[in-house]
């Protein structure tokens, strides 16, 4: 899960990360109240689950309280495209008003986990602000990291080891200490997958904070953050992955293409996918129905699937291990019965409890076209779906 | 011979319920040894003609358990899996999904050193069919004795990959499932060093994933392997940035996508399977090529 700026960089305040004056305004008139009681010139940042925002005219600089709320009546309501966000772009509920800083210096700060390592990796960068997977492409020698042994945890060492290779020496170093291991502190305490600050700014007048922040929360980790997830925000996920989730599918992902596919298992979707666009089709998701094992989960699957105008034709690519194929099939059947699926529907059944669920298939007497391979079963969506 | 599980493997079940009860019956019947299942609270007693005990070093004293399968809830599993080593299983098998990373990435440091094997979490397990030996989920049916080890991150492509070679005939060694989490025990590289050193394997499939550069550095070792690998990556279409069910499979930099990975195995001298159908087809060719068919 993501949090909005605003809240990672409450979550950070609280460990003791130093982030910029400001809070967070849903109207204009709260954006006005906020650049007041600042008493500076502000920036109205849109808040929505996206890089480059400036550039999309999600961010804006105001010198007076009127030209706060001016800012905020713009953005706030407005659809944020960026280059992340494809062009349907994301909706702006609310904004952050925040004291403009007069920059010095910006450099790039992370957490995340090293999977390679099996440990948490701080990295760090005195190229700030930029695009740091182009930074690591171009200048890796910018880059710099330190593991996070769970023994040890984050060792002031390591920080000062950071500070030094990006220059962060001199009276800043004790401060950027403190802030790299209340960062660390705050990415494990909350299970994040990724902590981000970019930038990290140095203030001409000597401060250092953190200028903007992402968070997010690894998804395996939801059940013991009940209080974070009261933070989630449906309105910048997909529509379809919003409802999936709500039905207990945790693994449904929204693509471009006409063919709706229900696979178990991550790896066969994927593969499925992969099947149908060498079978020159277009998949128009992706779902692991992973080892749920009864008929009501398949037909919500196959109720989302269906329901997506997209999906022209759908393939029920089945390998049966803990997953039982029989249940599959009454769920399948049941779906289409309901009237959930009324596309052209092709069946692949294997492993557990075939017969029985080929048997399921048979005597339903429905129109399924049923495949025996994965490779047939990819040809036969392909042309149902035209 | 075989890798991880043979005949005398001893297998204790960690979580017995629906599901380890429904799988160890199945092991069972197939030709294992399910001594035991391990369910705090219900020491003493017999499920399906299982001995329940509180601990899993009870079961190790009593029944000498040597190999643990674990299907606790994820909320629970990193504490399972602690609990087996502690108890001094020299294989522990987690098929659980969904721990969070951090628990694993304590875990991972725990059993850096100590005698125990990590297969997974979030895997299929470990089968080895001419040992008659099985600690894992997939289906029995689609399994052949013979020389080929099969290795996957996912564990519907091992049911694929093995039901494609035992339609054309192709038996196999074993599968190991190594699972589809970033942070994983045991690593494909690894799996296929178990392969390499069993002199039962004569080939190896492996099926990777997108995400992260594990794939690499297996790569690294197939270059110094004897025995020829075909592999398949999965999620060549998938669109970078989203998690495709598998914590682990998500492209985050050029070294995760489908083709960094198989540029890296193609340049170790594996063949590479461009689409999913085709991994026993490969098989039988490359068997042939090399006179092990």
């Amino acid at each position: 899960m993501k949090l909005h700026e605003y809240q990672a960089k409450e979550l950070l305040a609280r460990y003791g990360v130093p982030v910029p004056k400001g809070r967070v305004a849903n109207t204009p008139d709260e954006a006005e109240a906020i650049a007041k009681e600042l008493g500076s010139a502000v920036v109205v940042k849109a808040q929505a689950h996206t890089g480059g925002r400036g550039k999309g005219g999600g961010v804006k600089l105001a010198a007076t309280p009127a030209e706060a709320k001016q800012a905020a009546s713009e953005i706030i309501g407005m659809r944020l495209v960026t280059h992340q966000t494809g062009p349907q772009g994301l909706p702006v509920a609310s904004v952050l008003v925040e004291e403009q800083l007069s920059i010095a210096r910006e450099l790039y700060l992370s957490v995340t986990i090293d999977n390679a390592a099996g440990m948490p990796i701080v990295i760090a960068s005195a190229a700030g602000g930029m695009d740091i997977e182009q930074v690591a492409e171009e200048s890796p020698e910018q880059i710099h990291r330190q593991a996070v042994h769970p023994t040890t945890g984050f060792m002031p060492f390591q920080a000062r080891t950071l500070c030094f290779a990006t220059g962060l020496d001199g009276d800043l170093t004790r401060p950027a200490t403190a802030l790299m291991t209340a960062l660390v502190k705050a990415f494990e305490e909350n299970d994040g997958s990724l902590v981000e600050i970019n930038p990290l700014a140095v203030t001409t007048d000597g401060r250092l904070l953190a200028a903007d922040a992402k968070f997010s929360i690894d998804d395996n980790a939801d059940f013991r953050h009940q209080d974070l997830m009261a933070m989630r925000d449906t309105s910048q996920e997909d529509e379809r992955e919003v409802e999936a989730h709500a039905a207990g599918i945790q693994n449904y992902v929204k693509l471009e293409g006409n063919i709706g596919c229900l696979v178990n298992g991550a790896g066969l979707a994927m593969a499925t996918m992969d099947a149908i666009k060498f079978e020159g089709g277009q998949p128009a998701n992706f779902l692991d129905i992973g080892t749920a094992n009864s008929a009501d989960a398949v037909v919500g699957a196959l109720k989302i699937i269906g329901s997506d105008p997209d999906v022209k034709a759908v393939l029920v690519n089945i390998f049966g291990g803990l997953a039982r194929t029989d249940i599959i099939a009454e769920g399948v059947v049941a779906a289409i019965r309901e009237g959930f699926v009324t596309q052209p529907t092709v069946v692949r059944l294997a492993g557990t409890n075939v017969a029985e669920g080929l048997r399921i298939l048979d005597e339903s007497k429905l129109d399924l076209v049923r495949a025996d391979g994965f490779a047939e079963a990819a040809r036969k969506a392909v042309e149902a779906a035209g | 011979m075989a890798v991880l599980l043979n005949q005398d493997s001893r297998v204790v079940i960690q979580g017995f319920g629906a599901a380890g009860v429904r799988e160890a019956t199945t092991s069972r019947s197939y030709g294992t040894q399910v001594v035991a299942g391990v369910t705090p609270g219900r020491g003493g007693q017999v499920i399906e003609g299982f001995p329940i005990r509180n601990t899993v070093r009870q079961a190790v004293d009593e029944f000498q358990a040597n190999v643990s399968l674990i299907f606790v809830p994820a909320a629970f599993a990193a504490d399972a899996i602690v609990e087996a080593a502690d108890a001094g299983v020299p294989v522990t098998i987690c098929i659980t999904e969904g721990i969070p990373p951090l628990d694993m990435v304590k875990v991972k440091a725990y059993l850096r050193g100590s005698g125990t094997t990590l297969i997974g979490p979030n895997c299929p397990g470990v089968i080895s069919p001419s040992e008659r030996a099985r600690a894992g989920i997939m289906p029995v049916a689609v399994y052949l004795e013979g020389s080929v080890g099969v290795i996957s991150r996912s564990g519907t492509l091992v049911y694929e990959a093995v039901d494609q070679l035992s339609r054309l005939g192709i038996g196999q060694s074993g599968s190991v499932g190594v699972g589809g989490d970033p942070i994983i025990g045991t690593t494909q590289r690894e799996a296929l060093e178990l392969f390499e050193n069993d002199p039962e394997t004569a080939a190896v499939v492996m099926i990777g994933e997108i995400g992260g550069t594990a794939e690499q550095e297996a790569a690294e070792y197939i270059k110094q392997m004897s025995k020829p690998v075909v592999a398949f990556i999965a999620g060549a279409t998938a669109p970078p940035g989203r998690r495709m069910g598998h914590a682990g499979a998500i492209i985050a930099g050029k070294a995760g996508t489908a083709q960094a990975k198989q540029t890296a195995l193609m340049a170790a001298g594996a063949t590479v399977v461009q689409s999913p159908s085709t991994i026993g087809l490969t098989m039988q060719q490359v068997l042939k090529e090399r006179g092990l068919a």
